[in-house]
């Protein structure tokens, strides 16, 4: 149950920015003919300011992170007095990976939450096809909006936990700020996978009617394969082998491994190729499926 | 629910008569209801809007069949990461796998029940900021009754059923000097942990008059209370323990009366009459709760947001 | 009793309003949204409550519903005193909120009036007949098995009206109740309520800013401003407070000059068809006549004024003041 603590403010954010995103982009274009980068930055400040105006919610949400934080901080000390050196980290590892699991919870939505509602929300009711004929590229536009999205909850739900975890704990943080800027930047990538995972979630409400039973099934193996519920090195076997290649470990297993020094040099090379490999094969993939999608659509007349 | 209405079937024709005839000003004096009055009112309501939900999902019973399982299966899904833990040591904070399995079992049937019953209150808080809760409070039944109907989802018994389970699988593994007191304490512990829980929601629904955004501090009390029932007490800090102890009393869901039954120390010096207080508890959790609930609501009316 | 069925005495509601106004600081504004408002309404009658956003309509209506617990000042409707007795005003009052249904919005139509049968206690035989009765004369038919959220919004409205009448409300609360209808929607909801408010004897209370609505229900009209009652009477009075005026549209055989009569101004010439403007509260007759006689006039009609625009023009000489 770790993942309750974001129940209320992600899925609960109101619509609208989108609709917005898009004006802009269509006015944009049509002095320059084609989207330019500028526009996409707009969008992603729009998706920050979005989350952003939720204080009383964001405040909210740190507590229970917190509450959480402090819970599964004490059951992994249990489990790490009894077996210290499990999974390759000392205990005060393991407690530094259940604050930095709380504190990227949000950020790399591992139990959803983030832009998938809305547009699958969009798709249902058909208001897609407008979006489908307007400039600004559907796939790009929304992982600008998710990456605004995601910079917020790090600022917003990660720090402050994180920070109080600190306080509590003896957590093994590192003190060379190059190891924290390689972890932000596999938590960057870890977004981008996880943004491409929802996209493809999202768009299979084409097909479906109603694409709620996929979110729910792709949150629950999300949860569990990001490493939320315990570390993938814990998991046994070929089950934790199998947890290790998937897409999910992009989003809490390796920037946790990055910060806790696991993961330098060319081991680092290869964990961000790793998760730029998955970023690459999801976000073609969905930029397939949308070229089916669209297509469906306009053969249907929108 | 018809026996419910036969007692109350001259209350009605009164009202109604008095409405078609004008007597609005003198009739009606029957409809004024105490405290036991009000309870059964929102009972009535409750079933009510309860069934017409069931109803109305049980249209689509494939998608209520799916809907049930991913709720059960992603319930279970920390009871695999109890699992997991299990497969690297064989006790945690000095209990075995079927005894953190009765733990499991007891807090996740306790608050599965209080989801089921009490979940939706949550929404409140976006009812007051779209306003609908007007709506609610111009109907001739209480509000506290029909946010906790609103939405009422069978689905969410696979939470239910997932506790249980574990709670089965521990009763048949484990070797209890079971004695008359203990076999009922089981029961009475899930049911008024449920209430406890209750408690908890009802309060947290109040808390969202003032913060409408607030509604994710009460699953902290909530979920993260369950999930922090569902291991041993030994496993936290003492101060932690105290707190769910004395101040906000989770620990009567199932950590006293469940270390009782498995004849296991509490980390806190306690009588061991303390096992029997859950119902006495139960019972003074739901004051404050009803009177936060109460307070809320006055605000409510009086400011309008 | 009979006569003041609704009675508001010196009715204030003071909100404590918190405004950001810099980075971290707030300032506390108390605003009055009503201030000090008497009437009263006798049993059966349909009155208009009209005024601009946020004069304070809507926060009377929550006081007469009981939602809002006044600051000050005695309300009753049906002798009881709606903040107190909420629930027991609930069985007498029907309420209808333009914007938000009171409907179940993931139900059919049908299921939200089963559950209103059985929330309200309505005795089988007159739930029959008065969903019978709704269903005939809001053109319902076809709607019953449609969840709430898949109806268009005259459609909701139309169940929304239905909604509040099944358990035979003695008073109607109707906030805007025609806002977002199509012309032939309208027309149904206000022979409806014609006609609830002349065969039950119905009381009816209506906020709106069709003012047509008005026109077509209503011999009594209030207009509330900030939260103070500007006017209450009748529809003509109200056009002789704002003084304003009604337009004759005269077509003459042929293009003419400005048509001079006493008491009339021309307000606009186009082709042989002349606009002109006179006093609302004096009679047409005489003028028509009087054109009649020195015109060759080959049609005509008297257009009615704007009353959106004759309250405007009130509140415009009010705050001049």
């Amino acid at each position: 149950m770790l993942w309750a603590s974001g129940h209320g403010a992600g899925g609960g954010a109101c619509l609208g920015l989108a609709t917005r995103g898009f004006g802009l982009g269509a006015r944009t274009s049509r002095k320059t003919g084609a989207v330019g980068v500028r526009v996409y930055a707009v969008v992603a400040a729009g998706g920050f300011r979005r989350y952003a105006t939720y204080r009383v919610a964001t405040a909210a949400g740190v507590f229970t992170n917190t509450v959480f934080g402090f819970i599964v901080a004490y059951t992994f000390t249990a489990l790490w007095d009894e077996r210290p050196q499990l999974g390759g980290y000392d205990l005060s590892q393991a407690v530094t990976y259940v604050w930095i699991g709380q504190a990227l919870l949000m950020t790399t939505a591992m139990m959803g939450g983030g832009f998938e509602n809305e547009l699958m929300e969009r798709i249902r009711t058909g208001d897609i096809a407008i979006d489908l004929y307007r400039p600004a590229d559907l796939q790009l536009f929304w992982l600008a909006s998710d990456l605004g999205r995601a910079a917020f909850h790090l600022l917003g739900r990660g720090v402050v936990p994180m920070a109080l975890g600190a306080l509590a704990f003896d957590l093994a943080l590192p003190a060379d700020p190059l190891v924290w800027v390689a972890f932000l930047c596999a938590v960057a990538l870890g977004v981008v996978v996880s943004f491409a995972i929802r996209f493809l979630v999202a768009l299979s409400a084409f097909w479906l009617l109603d694409g709620a039973g996929v979110a729910q099934i792709t949150w629950l193996v999300g949860l569990f394969f990001s490493g939320m519920v315990l570390p993938l090195t814990l998991f046994p076997g070929g089950l934790g082998a199998l947890a290790q290649v998937l897409p999910w470990s992009a989003l809490l297993q390796i920037p946790a491994d990055v910060l806790l020094g696991k993961h330098t040099g060319w081991g680092l090379v290869q964990a961000y190729g790793f998760q730029l490999g998955w970023a690459a094969v999801l976000l073609t993939a969905g930029r397939l499926l949308q070229s089916v999608a669209t297509r469906r659509v306009v053969v249907q007349g929108g | 629910m018809a026996e419910v209405e036969a007692g109350t079937e001259a209350e009605a024709t009164q009202a109604t008569a008095a409405a078609g005839t004008g007597e609005a000003g003198t009739g009606g004096v029957g409809e004024k209801l105490g405290a036991v009055g009000q309870l059964r009112a929102g009972i009535r309501a409750y079933r009510m809007i309860a069934a017409m939900w069931i109803r109305s999902t049980m249209a689509y019973r494939a998608s209520f069949a799916m809907a049930a399982f991913g709720n059960f299966a992603a319930t279970g899904l920390d009871f695999v990461g109890i699992l997991l833990m299990f497969s690297h040591v064989d006790a945690l904070g000095g209990y075995t796998l079927p005894e953190v399995a009765f733990l499991y079992g007891t807090a996740g049937a306790a608050f599965g029940l209080a989801d089921l019953v009490m979940g939706s209150m949550d929404r409140l808080g976006r009812r007051v900021r779209d306003g609908t809760l007007d709506t609610l409070l111009v109907r001739p039944v209480p509000v506290l009754a029909q946010i906790a109907a609103d939405r009422f989802a069978l689905r969410r018994l696979g939470r239910v059923t997932q506790g249980l389970l574990v709670l089965g699988y521990a009763l048949v593994v484990l070797d209890i000097a079971w004695t008359p007191l203990k076999v009922l304490l089981v029961p009475v512990m899930i049911l008024s942990g449920a209430v406890i829980f209750a408690s908890v929601f009802v309060a947290g629904a109040a808390f969202q008059f003032w913060a409408q955004d607030a509604s994710e501090v009460q699953n902290s009390f909530t979920y993260g209370g369950t999930t922090m029932l569902q291991y041993p007490p030994t496993v936290f800090a003492k101060d932690l323990v105290r707190g769910v102890t004395f101040v906000l009393p989770l620990a009567f869901v199932n950590w006293i009366p469940a270390l009782y039954v498995l004849d296991l120390p509490y980390p806190l010096d306690l009588p061991s009459w303390f096992a029997f207080l859950p119902p006495v508890v139960a019972g003074v959790c739901c004051v404050p709760a009803g009177a936060a609930w109460r307070v809320g609501l006055r605000s409510y009316r009086s400011t309008g947001s | 009793m009979e006569s003041d069925f609704i009675a508001l005495d010196g009715v204030e509601k003071v909100f404590d309003v918190r405004r950001r106004t810099g980075r971290l600081r707030r300032e506390k504004t108390r605003v009055r949204a009503v201030d000090g408002i008497s009437f009263t309404v006798p049993r059966g009658e349909m009155v208009g409550y009209i005024g601009p956003n946020g004069a304070g309509k809507s926060t009377t209506i929550k006081m007469l519903t009981g939602i809002l617990t006044p600051s000050g000042g005695r309300v009753r409707v049906a002798g009881i005193d709606p903040a107190r007795e909420r629930t027991r005003l609930a069985r007498h009052i029907g309420v209808v909120f333009g914007q938000r249904t009171t409907l179940w919005w993931d139900l059919p139509l049908r299921d939200s009036y089963r559950l209103m049968h059985r929330m309200y206690r309505i005795p089988d035989d007159r739930f029959k007949a008065n969903m019978a009765r709704c269903v005939e004369q809001l053109d319902l038919g076809e709607l019953l098995d449609v969840p709430v959220r898949q109806l268009s919004l005259g459609q909701r409205m139309r169940g929304d009206i239905a909604a509040a009448l099944l358990h035979d409300p003695e008073v109607l609360y109707l906030d805007e109740p025609t806002i977002g209808l199509d012309v032939i929607s309208k027309a149904k909801v206000r022979d409806f309520l014609r006609d609830l408010n002349a065969e039950r004897g119905t009381t009816v209370l209506l906020t709106t800013h069709d003012l047509t609505d008005i026109e077509q229900l209503c011999k009594r009209v209030m207009v509330i401003d900030h939260g103070r009652l500007v006017y209450d009477g009748a529809l003509a009075g109200l056009h002789e407070v704002g003084e304003s005026e009604r337009t004759l549209v005269v077509d003459l055989e042929r293009e003419l000059p400005p048509v001079e009569v006493a008491g009339a101004r021309v307000l606009k010439v186009e082709g042989p068809r002349q606009w002109l403007a006179f006093p609302a509260s004096v009679s047409a007759a005489p003028l028509v006549a009087a054109v009649a006689q020195r015109y060759p006039l080959v049609d005509l009609s008297v257009r009615e004024p704007d009353i959106e625009a004759v309250i405007a023009k009130m509140y415009a000489d009010r705050s001049a003041l």
